[in-house]
């Protein structure tokens, strides 16, 4: 049923009126893409955010709607996504538990947030103002008008009502955290002055997507000035902020963020392995592993900022006890996390590790609950590492030979997947995947060393792409010497920041971005920096710039007031 | 509420300071179509529900060799015998991909669900069905639907309201407990009710909120407008689901709250799946009984059926594709075990969904519950003869307990009995070699 004259609560109809007032601005009979992207909040971002600007102690209980991987990120993904009835009902739930918490502490402690709090607590204005610079917050950019005159109408009606302003403010932020601009990353566009008919990205998107990107979580104060100053829109103001984000603590979260969307570590959450045929491995080392990757990864890129490319082949690494057990070496903390270098040479124990595909977090990962895996290991090198795709497999396939680890004429995994290549259907795709999986062939599907096989020992020798190596270890410098493997870091840290793939036209631009990136020494806050000030990252998306209507009628199309000279 | 407000008062209040005149009986602002649907003295609704398994069965072990009414039983279908009565099956109903690849795991159901083979494993063509049938009988009662998964991953689930919008899946019976029974429940058998200004009050926000963005979606392009449409669609299912509970529910004699569960761990290993679909069946039956969904989709294990027995190895859809087909028995032992643990499994939901007394017969007699699975041969992935069932009798709609063969017919001839039993308006479903419009009128009641 709908019935808009009397079904709508009243304060939509104030907020309606003001709408109403407003008429010019909000006529849009236009069909173009004023806003050529939307973004859902994944659970990292919306956490990060509530804490940002609602506290610290702000406890998020709940669960989220599942995110979605396209083009091999879940940060493209996100450009994909809505909201369910279920994934509503929760950020409802969320929402409200938040709100009602972040009250409690300002009827706490009402002077931490007025300046001249009334004796018996915050005064409406008070609250009025706080929902205001809240909301500006929330949707990282100034309220419309209307979203004003709604927001404090809530506030009024409902401390009204219930004769407690706090109440009010309550119901105003508890409508705030659903609303799109909060839920949804919205990027506007405008007429780009400098163009004439092109458009640009309105310099509250310019200062999201940055935020997001380097850090995230939502915009600081700092960046909504800037936004606000229109100083994103020149060279030099944004590099200025860029290089604000790029030298801030902060970054490690946007820096964990890329990498474990590229490493697919979400699937850690489904991870389960037997505990009868790895004993060693359980939900603790599986935690650990994940985390001892994502410490290298800071560590290596960031603390140190090393060769990007060298991740592949680097000794050092983060260790707890039960990361110790699988890689059967001694652990100098036993109550936490402790630096460890692996020692070269071949250790008849702990065998030979170097590099990101001798750790557990690959190992395990692309593996089955109760084996290895050479197929998925070389796969997953393919395309997380190299940016490559491997053909899905034809569906009538008869994998009994390959798979059967009792049969007496097979005795390793490499005498079984050898066996694919007698099939030409099979040889096409597992050509290009087994050669690499089998060189990880001395780590079992949890990650421990070992020698042999059915009493047999491993030959983890092979060659990738024209690059002969041994083990391993000489797998991993092989991807470490791979012209694919920075190629492949470029595209995935663009188009995670910039929630689009690559454009074909773009080719030409990525080669020099590829070029830039190799003569920085292969640096990673080298390369954020060449992202994050390059015209492409802060482009609408380019079906936008096509079909760009004129600069004066796009002005009419955009219900959204605020800019940066008029705040 | 400090002052106990009383509805009228309060939305006198909400008009405080507006210019804005309500004229018209405001105890009707928060009645909702259907909302004397419920009315005693109503007929008991027809519930829809659907309940999947992973890599499909073997047809020499499966396929029963009579049709019609008494059916005979193969070893795989023996589990089912105290249904059989209750329960059709439909056998030799064909996929067609139409030019699109068979993608492994994936093509099979959503043939069925959506009437149309994926072009890509990333969106399917169109909702499924499910969601169709939701959007139809599902606005009196406070969820839509409800979507289960024993599997522990919450993506897992086939529920579609578009090409790439998933409804995820409950995982936790003590979650879906909560969800159903926890605070926001109205107990539809207490005798006292008073509407909570609270309730009324978070419904004004919502639709504010709601109403405020509106004109969002003319600034979008084609997909996103898409996307923000399902965004306000799932607010104002918030909202309706507010406004029933401002109303006083309808008795329902068969409701009783269940008892909460236990936390199960959510596991992989074939026991933890069966007794988690039989803690998933008991609340859905209950659900349904007391009004608090008409529509369920429900998954004991996914397409690619992660099934293992404690301790062992290897997954269920991994012996499918490595275990040799054992000469003397002419099947794969290992993988027809998992096929024949689904079956018992989906004879314990039946159970539960039976234990629910309702009018003259049982909770099972006004449900269409549809099973299926996303291949025939898992080994090969064969999109031909996709094993599916029909449980229960649609409130009379269905004749049950029948055997039909679909001699090479399109899968979605299924679909659109399913559809048009339910009350969706349609006279054909399906797309290209999939286009149908012949409903399966063996097991319609004329």
């Amino acid at each position: 049923m709908h019935r808009p004259g009397f079904y709508l609560p009243l304060v939509t109809l104030l907020g309606a009126m003001a709408a109403v007032l407003s008429a010019p601005l909000l006529a849009a009979p236009d069909e173009s893409a004023a806003i050529p992207q939307v973004r859902r909040l994944n659970e990292q971002q919306y956490r990060n955010s509530v804490a940002d600007i609602l506290g610290e102690h702000i406890d998020i209980k709940g669960r989220f709607e599942p995110e979605l991987r396209t083009h091999g990120l879940l940060a493209l993904g996100s450009s994909v996504v809505s909201v369910t009835p279920f994934g509503f009902e929760q950020f409802d739930t969320i929402g409200r538990s938040v709100a009602q918490q972040y009250v409690e502490a300002v009827k706490k402690s009402p002077a931490d947030y007025c300046d001249s709090p009334a004796a018996a607590g915050i005064t409406s204005q008070c609250a009025a103002d706080l929902l205001d610079r809240l909301g500006g917050q929330l949707f990282r950019r100034p309220l419309s008008d209307s979203e004003r005159a709604l927001y404090s109408g809530i506030l009024t009606e409902v401390g009204g009502q219930k004769d407690d302003v706090y109440e009010g403010l309550k119901a105003g932020l508890s409508g705030m955290l659903v609303a799109p601009p909060f839920l949804f990353r919205i990027e506007r566009v405008e007429a780009d002055p400098d163009r004439a008919g092109a458009m640009r990205l309105d310099s509250y998107a310019k200062a999201q997507r940055l935020s997001y990107f380097l850090w995230n979580t939502t915009p600081d104060a700092q960046l909504l000035d800037a936004a606000a100053k229109g100083d994103l829109h020149t060279r030099s103001g944004l590099k200025k902020q860029v290089n604000r984000l790029l030298a801030s603590p902060r970054l490690e979260a946007g820096v964990r963020a890329l990498f474990d969307d590229m490493l697919r570590f979400d699937e850690f959450d489904k991870l389960a392995k037997d505990p009868a045929v790895f004993p060693r491995f359980n939900f603790k080392a599986a935690a650990d592993s994940r985390e001892e990757t994502l410490r290298t990864i800071v560590d290596h890129l960031l603390v140190e900022n090393a060769d990007y490319r060298e991740l592949f082949t680097t000794r050092k690494t983060f260790l707890t006890s039960s990361l110790g057990l699988i890689y059967r070496v001694p652990v100098a903390n036993p109550g936490g996390w402790s630096t460890y270098v692996f020692p070269p040479g071949d250790n008849p124990k702990a065998g030979d590790r170097a590099g990101l595909l001798t750790r557990v977090s690959f190992l395990a990962l692309h593996s089955h609950p109760g084996r290895s895996s050479a197929t998925l290991r070389g796969k997953a090198v393919r395309e997380l590492i190299l940016c490559q795709e491997v053909p899905t497999p034809p569906a009538n396939v008869d994998f009994s030979v390959v798979q059967d680890t009792d049969n007496p004429q097979f005795k390793t995994a490499r005498e079984r997947v050898l066996a694919h290549q007698t099939d030409a259907a099979c040889a096409s795709c597992h050509r290009i995947t087994d050669p690499i999986g089998l060189a990880m062939e001395n780590f079992d599907g949890s990650g421990v060393f070992r020698a042999m096989e059915n009493g047999v020992a491993i030959d983890s020798s092979g060659v990738l792409d024209g690059r002969e190596y041994e083990d391993a270890v000489g797998l991993g410098a092989a991807v470490a010497a791979h012209p694919d493997t920075p190629a492949c870091l470029v595209r995935r840290v663009f188009e995670a920041g910039s929630g689009r793939t690559v454009e074909r036209d773009e080719s030409e631009w990525m080669k020099g971005l590829n070029r830039r990136f190799a003569r920085s020494g292969y640096s990673l806050p080298a390369l954020l920096r060449l992202v994050a000030t390059s015209d492409q990252f802060h482009a609408p998306s380019q079906s936008v710039q096509a079909k760009a209507p004129a600069a004066d009628s796009l002005a009419v199309a955009l219900p959204h007031p605020p800019t940066g000279e008029e705040k | 509420m400090k002052k106990g407000l009383s509805r009228r008062r309060f939305l006198q209040g909400m008009c405080r300071g507006s210019a804005v005149a309500v004229g018209l009986p405001l105890l009707d602002l928060f009645l909702n179509d259907n909302a004397t649907a419920l009315a005693s003295g109503a007929p008991i609704p027809v519930r829809f529900g659907t309940w999947f398994w992973g890599c499909g069965m073997n047809i020499d072990r499966f396929v029963p060799t009579t049709v019609g009414a008494n059916y005979d039983l193969p070893p795989e279908l023996k589990y089912i015998e105290a249904h059989r009565n209750d329960v059709s099956v439909f056998t030799g109903f064909n996929t067609f991909l139409d030019g699109a690849q068979n993608f492994c795991h994936y093509s099979g159901q959503y043939s069925i669900l959506s009437g149309a083979a994926p072009m890509t494993k990333e969106a399917i063509e169109g909702p499924t069905f499910d969601t169709l049938i939701a959007e139809k009988i599902g606005g009196s009662t406070r969820f839509r639907s409800i979507e289960v998964s024993a599997t522990g991953n919450p993506r897992d689930s086939h529920s579609r309201t578009g090409p790439a919008i998933t409804n995820p899946s409950e995982v936790s019976p003590v979650a879906l407990y909560q969800r159903i029974f926890g605070a926001d429940f109205r107990d539809p058998n207490r005798a006292d009710f008073t509407p909570d200004p609270e309730i009324m009050l978070r419904q004004s926000v919502l639709s504010s909120v709601r109403e405020q963005y509106r004109d969002l979606e003319k600034s979008l392009g084609h997909s996103d407008r898409q996307r923000m449409d399902q965004y306000f669609t799932s607010v104002r299912q918030t909202e309706q689901r507010l406004a029933l509970m401002l109303e006083k529910p309808a008795p329902a004699a068969a409701c009783a709250i269940p008892q909460n569960p236990a936390e199960m761990t959510p596991g992989s290993d074939v026991d933890t799946a069966a007794h988690n679909n039989r803690l998933f069946a008991g609340l859905l039956a209950m659900a349904l009984a007391c009004n608090q969904t008409r529509v369920f989709n429900m998954l004991f294990s996914n397409s690619f059926s992660t099934l293992r027995k404690p301790g062992t190895t290897v997954t269920h859809h991994q012996v499918t594709h490595e275990e040799p087909i054992d000469e003397e028995l002419g099947y794969q032992p290992e993988a027809t075990f998992f096929v024949e643990q689904s079956m018992k499994a989906w004879a314990a939901f039946l159970d539960e969904i039976k234990a629910i007394p309702e009018g003259d017969g049982t909770l099972l007699d006004n449900s269409l519950i549809l099973a299926l699975s996303d291949t025939q041969f898992a080994k090969v992935h064969s999109l031909n003869s996709i094993p599916m069932m029909i449980a229960g009798k649609a409130g009379g709609k269905l004749r049950s307990g029948l055997h039909v063969a679909g001699r090479g017919d399109p899968v979605t001839r299924v679909g659109l009995t399913v559809q048009q039993v339910m009350g969706l308006n349609i006279d054909s479903y399906g797309n290209k070699s999939m286009k149908t419009q012949k409903p399966i009128t063996d097991i319609l009641v004329t």
